[in-house]
């Protein structure tokens, strides 16, 4: 596998404001990465400086094999772009834009185009200006996903979308990523990465802070064990890595650093177990660890 | 970026409420329809004229849009009141330019009318002439009085100057309204405590509020020139009422389109419109005939008010009145639509995109062609207008010997038309440089809108997008003056034969006065490729320019200053003679500061929405 997207170490700052503060970044050919960061972290920075609309103040990125500034026309044939916050030209039409748009990125397929556009449930013929913001917001993604390219980078592509064009929205990437194309997904939509993604990266102030499969990331964390047992329970909270222990009567509930979790069941087996409910830690889990101000963590 | 997020998502929420009148949210959907009440807003204004005082602005707008927010109160005169100090916020330097502007003619004119007919003989003279020829009467309107240097001032200013306080107000109207309501922040502003009609109420407030101001001002300049004050009144009180009229058509203008731009070119067309019937009627005279077209017009109403020779008060009543009625209809317009949608219909576009639109070019295209054809096609028709005036100017001028010396000084050294007719191309060229520097300005507003990101993110280079741009202010103001010359020959050969003499004259004429609006646009290039945050300051650049080319050559500006503006430099054709070295220099000047500026469009950054 060849990597995609390979940035580290990246800097830049708008007069006082730090908006990146070293961030590593590494997308792999045909995978999906989910970018995860709460709003203002430098999400929408790091896809500017990789598109090459903004220049790094320092560290490197490489795009496609190529640098995103000084090759930035070039790359940009190959990959398709669709913002956070699209806005269009009042006195076009949606078809039009989906036409100019694609046609800058390597070209509009006439069948995926139509096959988009009634998926998304999207009328062509309304100007600009009569758009919702998930309507423009679709204009841009059928732009994106009826384009000929090896890279999509979607910035919150699904922020003004209802809840059934965000499942289409869901089925396209599927889609996308079963023809092999590799997509960065930036969004703060949890169950939207934990769906779609192979891997996540998650920032917080300019800097990445924890990058992975999302099983190697619970690996990191710990499992909530709730046990109620046959007899009083064993001396479990001298085992290392339990947590948050409460006992209650035969009760028991604790949290599990997940590579001691094998420790804590066979302890619990000598007693005999009656009911057990294990519980790994949701993305959201984890994505609140680092969400929190430092020292408030749990 | 984050704010216009939640504004946009506004419209979509409220159509769930209305469906689901059980949410959390609709406590203050609820009350919004006591702060819509627009009879209680209508007079709000007089109840309230205390908003205006300019310092405590500025620290109350720092955290304008706070209250707006904060204000769930939904007492309507709050969101009223933020408005108004918002609109007058950002009003605040704009204003006092166009305030200061109408002063400036206002005390000129009176001074200048001074000096050029000191005694009744002179002026007589001059009421004589205008009397007996028609373009003159169409280009300043009848001469009802030559007793009073305030009846000459009044007489002189009332036709321009009602023209240009009616472009202040319309654009004042616009701004405050069509315009926010597209770029979404009156959603923002709206989904405080802000009633449905207060926007449009506030922009009639300092619209009108600002038209009342310069009329006073003008009332005392004329007070403190010693004329007498009854006439002074009444002649501010027409600069006042015409103001209050246009506002009021302006307001009904703004309900009809989506866009603050489409808004502003109907308000231009009822602006031209009106200005044409004023022209017309006027031209006919009062002897019968078509002179009661001028009747239909707002400039021919406060024509017709004849300030310190009867002061015909009920006519600026009639004016005051028009605006009224048609403020009330835009309230009545306003509330039969959707925040947003305009009444006109838009009709569906193509479904897909056709050949034209391929690229960055047939983008462009799209963008900037039919502004490009609009300026073409109206500075023909003025260029014509002031061909045919060409005739009537020998008349005047032999009338006068100084008006003859100040004609001579804008324009070229030989023969009286020859000399006018320059001075006409050089006018249309002023006015055309406008063009060429909002065509450029195209491109800022692009990026900051965040339309220019998705197209640079295409596999498109920065100086193809901005090429692309730029081919209007480079090719487009070329195309401008060629018609501007071409309408000016045209309406001479009419009116002195010759007539394919002249349209290849004039048409040259306003070919070679291209580089001076290439050099005005190519500031503004320089500007946004390497100050981008800066870029609106060529407006600025343009004005002081054109403010010394128009107004100098009267006002005999010492030569450094005039030599400052590229229009001094342009050869006068017909009459004078003709060099390429100015206009090779000066065009190389817009290259290199155009080139500047695109090397700082490839380098920056580009900003974010």
């Amino acid at each position: 596998m060849t990597t995609a997207i390979r940035a580290s170490g990246l800097v830049k700052t708008f007069g006082r404001t730090r908006a990146l503060d070293g961030l590593d970044l590494t997308v792999e050919e045909g995978e999906v990465l989910g970018f995860l960061g709460p709003n203002g972290a430098g999400k929408s920075t790091t896809i500017r400086v990789l598109l090459g609309l903004i220049r790094a103040d320092a560290g490197t990125a490489e795009l496609l094999g190529g640098d995103p500034w000084r090759d930035r026309v070039a790359l940009h044939k190959r990959l398709a772009y669709v913002p956070g916050d699209v806005t269009l030209w009042r006195n076009l039409s949606g078809g039009e834009v989906i036409d100019l748009l694609g046609g800058l990125h390597g070209g509009v397929d006439a069948g995926r185009r139509a096959e988009l556009l009634e998926r998304f449930e999207l009328d062509p013929t309304k100007k600009g200006g009569q758009y919702s913001k998930g309507n423009r917001q679709k204009v841009a993604l059928i732009a994106a996903l009826a384009s000929d390219v090896e890279l999509l980078v979607f910035d919150e592509p699904t922020s003004g979308l209802d809840p059934l064009m965000e499942d289409v929205f869901r089925q396209c990437v599927a889609e996308e990523r079963a023809r092999g194309r590799t997509i960065l997904l930036s969004s703060h939509i949890l169950s939207e990465v934990e769906a779609l993604c192979d891997r996540v990266n998650i920032i917080r102030a300019g800097k990445t802070v924890e990058t992975g499969t999302l099983a190697e990331l619970r690996h990191l964390t710990r499992t909530t064990v709730e046990a109620e047992l046959s007899g009083p329970p064993p001396g479990i909270e001298v085992l290392t890595g339990v947590h948050d222990l409460k006992t209650d009567g035969d009760k028991i509930s604790c949290q599990v650093d997940t590579d001691h979790l094998d420790g804590l069941l066979k302890a619990l087996t000598t007693v005999g177990v009656r009911t057990l409910v294990s519980r790994p830690p949701t993305l959201e889990e984890l994505f609140l660890r680092h969400y929190e101000p430092e020292g408030a963590a749990r | 970026m984050k704010n216009s997020d939640e504004g946009s998502s506004v419209p979509e929420l409220n159509t769930e409420l209305k469906t689901e009148p059980n949410t959390e949210l609709n406590t203050e959907l609820k009350t919004e329809p006591r702060s819509e009440s627009g009879t209680e807003l209508k007079t709000e204004p007089n109840t309230e004229p205390n908003t205006e005082p300019e310092t405590d602005l500025v620290t109350e707008q720092k955290t304008g849009t706070k209250t707006a927010s904060k204000t769930v109160r939904n007492r309507s005169d709050d969101g009223l009141r933020t408005l108004t100090k918002l609109a007058a916020r950002r009003d605040r330097i704009m204003l006092p330019v166009w305030i200061y502007a109408l002063l400036a003619t206002v005390g000129s004119t009176a001074y200048s009318l001074k000096k050029l007919y000191p005694t009744q003989l002179d002026r007589d003279k001059l009421a004589s002439s205008i009397s007996s020829n028609p373009s003159l009467r169409a280009l300043y309107g009848p001469l009802y009085d030559t007793h009073s240097l305030g009846a000459l001032t009044a007489w002189r200013v009332l036709g321009f100057g009602g023209l240009l306080i009616g472009i202040m107000a319309m654009s004042l109207i616009t701004r405050h309204t069509r315009a926010e309501e597209e770029s979404g922040r009156l959603e923002l502003l709206g989904s405080g405590a802000v009633g449905r009609n207060a926007p449009l109420t506030a922009a009639l407030y300092i619209a009108t509020t600002a038209c009342f101001g310069i009329g006073l001002l003008a009332a005392l300049v004329m007070i403190v020139l010693g004329e007498d004050w009854s006439g002074a009144l009444a002649f501010g009180a027409c600069l006042f009422a015409v103001g209050v009229a246009i506002a009021g058509t302006q307001a009904v203008a703004v309900q009809l389109t989506e866009t603050g731009r489409a808004a502003n070119g109907i308000g231009a067309l009822i602006l031209g419109v009106a200005y044409l019937l004023r022209t017309v009627g006027d031209a006919a005279g009062t002897s019968g005939g078509a002179g009661w077209v001028a009747w239909l017009s707002p400039f021919g109403w406060i024509e017709r008010v004849h300030p310190w020779a009867g002061n015909r008060w009920w006519v600026i009543g009639l004016t005051l009145a028009a605006g009224v009625v048609a403020a009330a209809v835009g309230y009545r317009l306003q509330g039969a639509r959707d925040l947003g949608s305009g009444l006109l219909p838009q009709r569906p576009g193509r479904p897909a995109a056709g050949r034209g639109l391929r690229g960055v070019y047939g983008l462009s295209r799209r963008l900037q062609q039919p502004t490009l054809l609009g300026w073409a096609a109206g500075l023909l028709a003025f260029g014509i207008v002031m061909g045919t005036l060409a005739k009537g100017i020998e008349q005047l001028l032999n009338d006068n010997k100084q008006v003859e010396d100040i004609i001579a000084r804008y324009g070229g050294v030989q023969g009286l038309t020859d000399s006018y007719l320059a001075t006409a191309v050089s006018f249309l060229g002023m006015a055309a440089a406008f063009y060429a520097v909002q065509a450029v300005l195209r491109l800022r507003g692009e990026e900051t809108s965040g339309r220019a990101e998705p197209v640079l993110s295409g596999s498109t280079g920065r100086l193809a997008w901005a090429g692309s741009h730029l081919l209007y202010p480079a090719l487009g103001s070329a195309l401008v003056m060629a018609c501007a010359g071409l309408g000016v020959g045209i309406g001479a050969g009419a009116v002195l034969g010759d007539f394919w003499g002249w349209v290849g004259r004039m048409l040259r004429a306003g070919l070679i006065t291209t580089p001076a609006l290439w050099i005005i646009a190519a500031v503004g290039v320089a500007l946004f490729g390497l100050l981008p945050r800066w870029t609106s300051a060529v407006y600025g650049v343009f004005g002081a320019l054109v403010f010394i080319a128009y107004l100098g050559p009267a006002i005999n500006a010492s030569q450094w200053l005039l030599d400052l503006t590229p229009f001094t430099h342009i050869p006068k054709i017909p009459g004078g003679v003709f060099h390429w070295a100015p206009l090779v220099w000066m065009t190389a000047i817009a290259a290199v500061l155009a080139a500047a500026g695109l090397g700082g469009v490839r380098r920056r950054d580009v900003s974010s929405a």
